[in-house]
C-alpha cells in the first residue's frame, strides 16, 4: 500500500506548493496605469457568428480607445455556470467594466450584483437580465419591434389573401422568442388562438429542425402561404421543406437576424424579407459607455424601456409601399458574420 | 487494483531492468503512480501562468480556483468510480440538474426544511443511480447506452418539471459558498472542504477496503472477478448508487456556487467530467486510476481557464489545449501500460 500513500503525499505537496508560491507573491499588483484599463466581454458561446461579430466590434473599439479587451464565452445557450466562472476569472484579471450577453437572464443576476459591489461597471448586450437587475445599462434589439416589422411585411405581401400561417419558433420560455412571436402576430392582426395559424413548432433556431418542423406542418396543412421564422437558419430550413414539396412559390417567408447568409438568402429569393439587428453596434456602443464611465465617471442615461434600443432594419429586394426598407446590397454591406 | 497495480508494476520493473532503457523506468514510475502525470501538468501550468501573467498567482485566485472546482470535481468522482468498473456515465449532469430543481422547489415551498430538501435531493440522485446500475448489472446493458437514455429522459423530465430558472434565497442551500475557514488570508469555503473530504474518503474506500479492491477487480475483468467469488452485480450496483449520491452532493455544491437553478444548466457536465477523469490518468478501459487524479484533472482545466483569461488569450485556445491534454493523457496511459507490461 506504499503506492497509495505516495499518491496522497504527492497531491498534498502539489497543493502546498501552489499555496506557498501564491503566498510569496500575493502583493504583485496589476495597476500600472488607469489609462490602459481592462474591459471584459462574455458572450453566450464563442462559435456563433453573431457573437463573433460582437467580439470583433469590441476589439475595434478597444483599439480605438486604447483599452485592453479580454473576451470569454459560455459553453452553451442556457448554461449559467460557465459564465459565472468566466466572470470570476475576469474579476481576477482586474477588469473595470464588464459587457455580458447573459445565457440565463435570471440565474446570472447574483453574480452580476457581486461584480457591481466590487466596483465593476456592468453592461448587458442583446439580452436583458430579469428586471434589469445587476446591470448599469443594456444595449439590445427591441425584439417585439423586430417581430412587428416581419409581421407587417408578410401581411402586406399577402395582400388580400387570407393567411395560412406556419410559425417556426425558438423554444418555449425564452423571452427573445416570445417577444418576436407576439410582435409578429400583433402586426398580422392575429393572436395565439387564431385559426389562421396552422402550426407552431420549436426549432431552436436550427436549420435542420426548421426543415423538419415545416415538413410536419405541410403534412397537416398543404396550403401554407405565410411563414414566420425566429431567425434565418430556421427560415431557410422551412424554405427547403417547401421546395422539396414543390411549394416554394406559394409561401411568403419572413425572418429576423441580418446574418450575412440570411441577407444572401433574401437576395436569392429564399426569404422574402428579413429584419436585421446590429450586434456589432451593441458591442461598440456598450464599449463606449463603459469607457465613458471608467475614464470620465459619466453614466449612460437608460430610457424608460430599461434598455438602449440599437435598432432594426427591414431588408428586402421587393419593397412594399409604406414600409421603409433597404435592399440586399445595403444588407450585404451591413450584415454580421461575413467573411471580412 | 492497488495490489494488482503493484504486482504488475513489479513485473514491469523486471522487464525494465533487463532491457535497461531509461524510458521503461520512467514509464514504470508513471504506471505505478498515475497521479504523477496530472500533477506534473498542473505544476507546469501553474508555474507558466505565474511567470507570464500578473494576476494569476495570488491567494485569492488559488482560493477561487478551488471554489470553481467543486461541482465538476464532485461529479468527476462519481464518473471515476463508474469508469473504474469499465463503464461510463453520460447522465451525471442531468441527474444533478434534476436534483437541484427538486431541491429548489421543495425548499421554496417550505423554507424551514431546506436541509431536509437537500437530503431528499441526495436520496433521489442515489435512486436514479440505482436505476442505471440495475440496468447495467442485471440486464447486462452497456453503460453508454443506459446513461445516454437516462440523459435524454432526465433532460426532458427536468424541462417538464419546470421551464423556468428558479432563484433560491439565502439559507442552508447556499451555505457551502458563504461559510468557510481562513488559513491566514487563504479562504477555504465549506464547499471546498466538502469536495476535499469527498476525495479523501473515496480514495480511502477505493484503496483500503475490500469493496475498493472489488471495484478495481471488476474493472480489470468481470469474468475473473466473478471466478474469485466477487459478487459482480452487487459491486456494479453499489458503484452506480454511490455515483448518484455523489451527484446529489454535486447538487449541493451547485447551489453553493450560484443560488439559482435551471433545466438548461450544466449542459456539458458529462463531457467535462470525462475530460477531468481522463486527464487525471484513469483508464477508460477500467480497472486503473485514482479519484485524486480526477480531481487534479478538474483543477487543471480550471487553471487553464483562469490563466488564459489573465493572459488575455482567445478562449478557443483553451479548448485546443484541453483537447491536447486529453489525447496526451490517453496516449500516456496506453504507452506506459505497454511498456510496463
Amino acid at each position: 500500500m506504499k503506492h497509495n500513500r505516495r499518491v496522497v503525499a504527492a497531491a498534498a505537496v502539489g497543493f502546498l506548493a501552489f499555496a506557498a508560491i501564491s503566498a510569496c507573491s500575493s502583493t504583485k499588483s496589476g495597476s500600472d496605469a488607469d489609462a490602459k484599463f481592462k474591459i471584459g466581454l462574455v458572450t453566450k458561446t464563442d462559435t456563433n457568428p453573431y457573437f463573433v461579430s460582437m467580439r470583433n466590434s469590441a476589439q475595434e473599439a478597444a483599439k480605438k480607445y486604447g483599452v485592453e479587451l479580454i473576451s470569454k464565452a459560455g459553453t452553451e445557450d442556457g448554461d449559467n455556470d460557465s459564465q459565472v466562472t468566466a466572470i470570476e476569472n475576469l474579476e481576477t484579471a482586474g477588469i473595470k467594466a464588464l459587457l455580458i450577453v447573459p445565457n440565463d437572464s435570471k440565474a446570472i443576476v447574483p453574480t452580476l450584483i457581486e461584480a457591481q459591489k466590487k466596483g465593476i461597471y456592468v453592461i448587458a448586450l442583446d439580452t436583458q437580465t430579469e428586471g434589469n437587475k445587476g446591470v448599469d445599462a443594456t444595449f439590445a434589439t427591441d425584439n417585439t419591434q423586430a417581430g412587428e416589422l416581419q409581421g407587417k411585411y408578410v401581411k402586406a405581401a399577402l395582400g388580400s389573401k387570407s393567411p395560412q400561417l406556419a410559425m417556426l419558433d425558438l423554444q418555449p420560455g425564452i423571452s427573445v422568442g416570445d417577444q418576436r412571436h407576439s410582435g409578429f402576430l400583433k402586426a398580422m392582426g392575429l393572436d395565439d388562438t387564431s385559426r389562421e395559424i396552422v402550426g407552431k413548432q420549436s426549432t431552436q433556431g436550427d436549420q435542420a429542425k426548421g426543415q423538419q418542423a415545416m415538413e410536419n406542418m405541410l403534412q397537416k396543412s398543404p396550403g401554407i402561404n405565410a411563414v414566420y421564422s425566429i431567425n434565418e437558419p430556421a427560415g431557410i430550413g422551412g424554405y427547403q421543406a417547401l421546395k422539396n414539396a414543390g411549394k416554394a412559390d406559394q409561401a411568403i417567408l419572413g425572418s429576423i437576424d441580418g446574418g450575412c447568409s440570411g441577407v444572401q438568402a433574401v437576395k436569392n429569393g429564399i426569404l422574402a424579407a428579413t429584419v436585421m439587428q446590429f450586434p456589432g453596434k451593441m458591442a461598440s456602443d456598450g464599449f463606449k459607455a463603459a469607457v465613458d464611465k471608467v475614464r470620465n465617471g459619466k453614466s449612460i442615461e437608460v430610457p424608460a424601456s430599461g434598455y438602449v434600443n440599437t435598432g432594426v432594419q427591414l431588408i428586402t429586394d421587393k419593397p412594399i409601399k409604406g414600409l421603409e426598407s433597404k435592399d440586399t446590397t445595403w444588407g450585404a454591406d451591413n450584415c454580421w458574420g461575413g467573411t471580412s | 487494483m492497488a495490489e494488482s497495480a503493484e504486482a504488475m508494476g513489479e513485473e514491469g520493473l523486471g522487464i525494465a531492468e533487463t532491457s535497461g532503457t531509461r524510458m521503461a523506468t520512467v514509464a514504470d514510475h508513471i504506471f505505478r503512480n498515475p497521479v504523477l502525470g496530472p500533477l506534473g501538468a498542473l505544476a507546469v501550468a501553474v508555474v507558466a501562468f505565474s511567470l507570464f501573467t500578473d494576476n494569476f498567482l495570488s491567494l485569492d485566485n488559488a482560493s477561487l480556483i478551488l471554489q470553481q472546482s467543486v461541482v465538476v470535481g464532485t461529479l468527476a468522482l462519481g464518473q471515476t468510480v463508474i469508469i473504474l468498473t469499465g463503464g461510463i456515465d453520460l447522465a451525471n449532469g442531468a441527474i444533478m440538474v434534476l436534483g437541484t430543481l427538486i431541491v429548489a422547489k421543495m425548499a421554496s415551498e417550505s423554507a424551514g426544511s431546506q436541509i431536509g430538501a437537500l437530503l431528499i435531493g441526495v436520496i433521489l440522485c442515489g435512486f436514479l443511480g440505482l436505476i442505471s446500475g440495475l440496468l447495467v448489472a442485471k440486464l447486462g446493458l452497456p453503460s453508454f447506452i443506459v446513461t445516454l437514455g437516462m440523459l435524454t429522459i432526465l433532460q426532458a423530465t427536468s424541462r417538464l418539471y419546470t421551464k423556468e430558472t428558479v432563484l433560491v434565497g439565502d439559507g442552508p442551500l447556499t451555505l457551502l459558498s458563504k461559510g468557510g475557514y481562513f488559513l491566514g488570508q487563504f479562504k477555504v469555503t465549506f464547499g471546498v472542504v466538502l469536495v476535499l473530504v469527498s476525495v479523501g474518503v473515496l480514495h480511502f474506500a477505493l484503496t483500503r477496503t475490500a469493496w475498493g479492491r472489488h471495484v478495481y477487480a471488476v474493472g480489470d475483468s468481470p469474468v475473473a472477478a466473478k471466478r474469485t467469488g466477487i459478487n459482480v452485480h452487487r459491486v456494479l450496483i453499489s458503484v452506480y448508487i454511490l455515483a448518484g449520491v455523489l451527484y446529489g452532493l454535486a447538487a449541493w455544491q451547485a447551489f453553493g456556487r450560484s443560488p439559482a437553478t435551471s433545466p438548461n444548466g450544466f449542459p456539458t457536465a458529462n463531457l467535462d467530467t470525462i475530460t477531468a477523469v481522463v486527464i487525471g490518468g484513469t483508464s477508460l478501459f477500467g480497472g486503473r486510476g485514482t479519484v485524486v487524479g480526477s480531481y487534479l484533472g478538474a483543477l487543471i482545466v480550471l487553471v487553464l481557464q483562469s490563466g488564459l483569461t489573465q493572459a488575455g488569450i482567445d478562449p478557443l485556445f483553451q479548448n485546443i489545449v484541453t483537447g491536447i491534454l486529453v489525447i496526451s493523457a490517453v496516449a500516456l496511459d496506453t504507452v506506459t501500460r505497454k511498456r510496463a507490461r
